[in-house]
């Protein structure tokens, strides 16, 4: 489609967000994966590819489409977004990244698998220090990397389901891990390049969490963590937040067991077991505003991602990746 | 009560005095810690000598049992009741000191600070992935051989890290010591005892790559660092086999936690298989955080109610009814969930543990969950 400026003032074209690699941590149990996913939702807007990777092996964001697992070097289309943009998954394998990494970068050819056979790939992947994680964060800066050299299969934006909160700062520090033991070679240069992408304006941590004591501590930390890598903390996401238009002491009176309901139509008893089942609610709302202050307080900005009592499926991806689109636009140049 | 097939009995297990060793394991952020020191403390109060072994409490937890120090060492639990003659030790794991105390107990003063000051022996004491597991294994070794010499404790709760894959605690040590003892480090001893254009074409190959890809200072901090190893860890196998033969005997057993949700019951299920594909002993499935309502209205009808109110007399009743509803909701996915799982895996016996409104940070409310635990659905 050809338009010139004759065609009058055109509406602006949608801004997407300026960082092109969004990496997503969070406490066990917050949600990351889903996040992660929703997030590449998101930003796969009308015509626009994003490509949505895993790390750890355990199959989160192909359970959600409900499809087989991920296999090899495969980055097949996982959904196809309302707004008309493409999602696709890849699931990086230790193993397989690093006889790809050596492929490329030092053409062993025969050599390759005989490092493979005397159990060096399994070395370096598990035990060599930082290795494994130059490995891992290498296959996401080759997928990074595809736009800026132009080829056909470029993303547009890469969304990275990454370890928990507790080991990201770790994952994410490939130039302290290899530092001790390299000073110059391949590897070096390697992990030069992709602690460079990490600390580029164009890359973003962001935390997930709950809105509960353990998942906050650890969205604490891990900004603490993250602060001397220089890697820029973009978001913090409150996941399954519950709306509640009651005010503090209304809920106080039912969190201590005070709250007297009256619906009608109600028998006492029926009154007496929702106004109990209500205080818990109530007492677990209080504790949900006040780690939701404590959140402000890490000068982060934060999105709020609804509870789903249905539970996660594609719709409900959906469903938080408009909710995401919302909130994250504030990120936009 | 009678207890009907399916259910997970605590407090059987507890009794049973056959069994010494409970190994708690599941998938990051189900409440483990909680559950094995819940467990610990029922045990206790019910008359067991109990030590729990933790990988990473909570730091309130870790206060309220008295073990806010990272030292590696059993302390006693304060404020439980001993009236039945039992006990509780708690213990933090701090895994590189336990690596530590490995490689200072097995070589000379010597190659042991040669060992301890290697780059790769810091990274593979402190950041190796499976290290926590492997070291988790060998403090359960040595408790189990301090508890049977001194019979000081007649159970040990063990809670497994939040594992990378499912359950790398079985596997790191295997795997551990087939890197070490594998024939990579052959290569690399070779290398460093001299010239080994002679030994094979496969060698040299091998010996040329590594040198091309790591380097040559690299290389040489790998060879110090396995010929160290190779004089330390030489029983290294055997140990890591007496470990798993210990956990695959009679006197353990596995105790799998999730919560009712999609991706902690696809790693149960997959904790479960794998443990009794290796023969593990699984005593069953804990489900935590499960919701309940002793409210018998349908979501349907909760919100039919609340839409027919009037705002602002009855302001707080529509949240409420809203609040149940979304509750009703929650409780019918979490049932499916539950449903599929027994389905597919009919001979795995559960608890489900209701959800609590609040932390469990004391040890009254572990009590309580304890309780929660033991108590018959």
């Amino acid at each position: 489609m050809n338009r010139s400026r004759a065609d009058g003032p055109l509406a602006a074209p949608p801004t997407p967000p300026r960082q092109t690699l969004h990496i997503v941590s969070g406490k066990g149990g917050t949600g990351k994966t889903t996040i992660a996913v929703s997030l590449a939702c998101a930003l796969a807007t009308a015509g626009r590819r994003v490509l949505v990777c895993e790390v750890e092996g355990r199959h989160g964001i192909t359970d959600l489409f409900g499809r087989l697992p991920l296999d090899g070097a495969e980055e097949p289309r996982l959904t196809r977004t309302p707004s008309g943009g493409a999602v696709h998954g890849l699931a990086i394998d230790a193993e397989d990244a690093l006889l790809e990494y050596l492929d490329t970068y030092y053409r062993l050819g025969f050599a390759a698998k005989a490092l493979e056979k005397f159990g060096f790939v399994d070395f370096v992947t598990s035990i060599a220090p930082g290795l494994r994680d130059v490995v891992l964060t290498g296959k996401v800066y080759e997928a990074v990397r595809r736009q800026r050299k132009g080829l056909s299969d470029a993303y547009d934006a890469v969304v990275l389901d990454a370890p928990p909160t507790g080991r990201i700062a770790q994952f994410l520090n490939i130039h302290e891990a290899v530092s001790g033991l390299t000073k110059v070679g391949p590897i070096r240069s390697q992990a030069d390049s992709i602690n460079a992408m990490l600390r580029d304006s164009a890359t973003a941590v962001h935390l997930v969490t709950l809105l509960e004591d353990m998942p906050v501590t650890e969205t604490d930390e891990a900004i603490a963590q993250l602060a001397p890598t220089q890697i820029a903390v973009g978001t913090v996401i409150a996941n399954m937040v519950r709306s509640m238009p009651l005010t503090n002491e209304q809920l106080r009176i039912f969190a201590d067991g005070n709250g007297v309901l009256r619906v009608p139509g109600f028998d006492e008893a029926d009154n007496k077991a929702l106004a109990a089942e209500f205080g818990a609610e109530a007492t677990r709302t209080l504790d949900h505003r006040r780690l939701r202050t404590v959140l402000d307080g890490f000068g982060k900005p934060v999105a709020e991602v609804a509870f789903d009592p249905g539970g996660i499926d594609e719709t409900a991806v959906f469903a938080i990746a408009d909710q995401l689109r919302a909130q994250l636009a504030l990120e936009r140049s | 009560m009678t207890t009907t097939p399916g259910f997970l009995d605590i407090d059987a297990l507890i009794a049973d005095r056959q069994i010494r060793i409970a190994v708690i394991c599941g998938a990051g952020g189900v409440g483990k810690t909680t559950s094995a020191a819940a467990l610990a403390l029922r045990a206790a109060e019910a008359g067991r000598k109990v030590v729990v072994l933790t990988i990473d409490p909570a730091r309130r937890l870790a206060q309220s049992l008295g073990i806010a120090e990272l030292d590696n060492t059993p302390r006693p639990v304060h404020g439980i009741d001993t009236s039945n003659g039992g006990s509780l030790d708690a213990m933090m794991l701090d895994m590189k000191r336990t690596f530590d105390e490995v490689v200072l107990a097995h070589a000379n003063p010597e190659t042991a600070s040669s060992v301890l000051e290697n780059p790769f022996y810091v990274a593979l004491s402190s950041q190796f992935a499976g290290t926590q597991e492997y070291m988790a294994m060998e403090k359960l070794g040595q408790l189990h051989a301090e508890a049977t010499e001194s019979g000081t404790w007649d159970l040990i709760v063990v809670d497994t890290p939040p594992a990378r894959s499912a359950l790398d605690f079985l596997d790191a040590p295997e795997h551990l010591s087939a890197l070490l003892d594998g024939r990579l480090m052959k290569v690399l001893l070779s290398g460093a005892r001299g010239p080994f254009r002679l030994v094979s074409v496969g060698f040299n190959l091998v010996s040329s790559a590594l040198n091309k890809v790591l380097g040559g200072r690299l290389l040489t901090d790998l060879q110090t660092f396995m010929a160290g190893f190779e004089a330390i860890f030489g029983g290294f196998r055997e140990r890591a086999t007496h470990t798993f033969e210990l956990l695959a005997s009679p006197q353990t057993t596995f105790l799998v936690v999730a919560t009712p949700q999609r991706d902690a019951l696809r790693e149960a299920a997959y904790f479960v298989d794998r443990l009794s594909d290796e023969g593990m002993p699984l005593a069953g499935l804990v489900v935590n955080r499960v919701n309940r309502s002793a409210l018998d209205v349908s979501a349907e009808r909760a919100l039919a109610q609340a839409e027919d109110l009037d705002p602002d007399a009855y302001a707080v009743e529509i949240s409420a009814l809203r609040q149940h509803a979304d509750l009703v909701r929650v409780i019918e996915n979490e049932h499916l969930l539950l449903d599929r799982f027994s389905a597919s895996r009919l001979t795995v016996a559960h608890t489900l543990v209701a959800s609590l409104p609040s932390d469990v940070t004391d040890a009254d409310s572990l009590r309580r969950v304890g309780s929660l635990l033991a108590e018959q659905d």
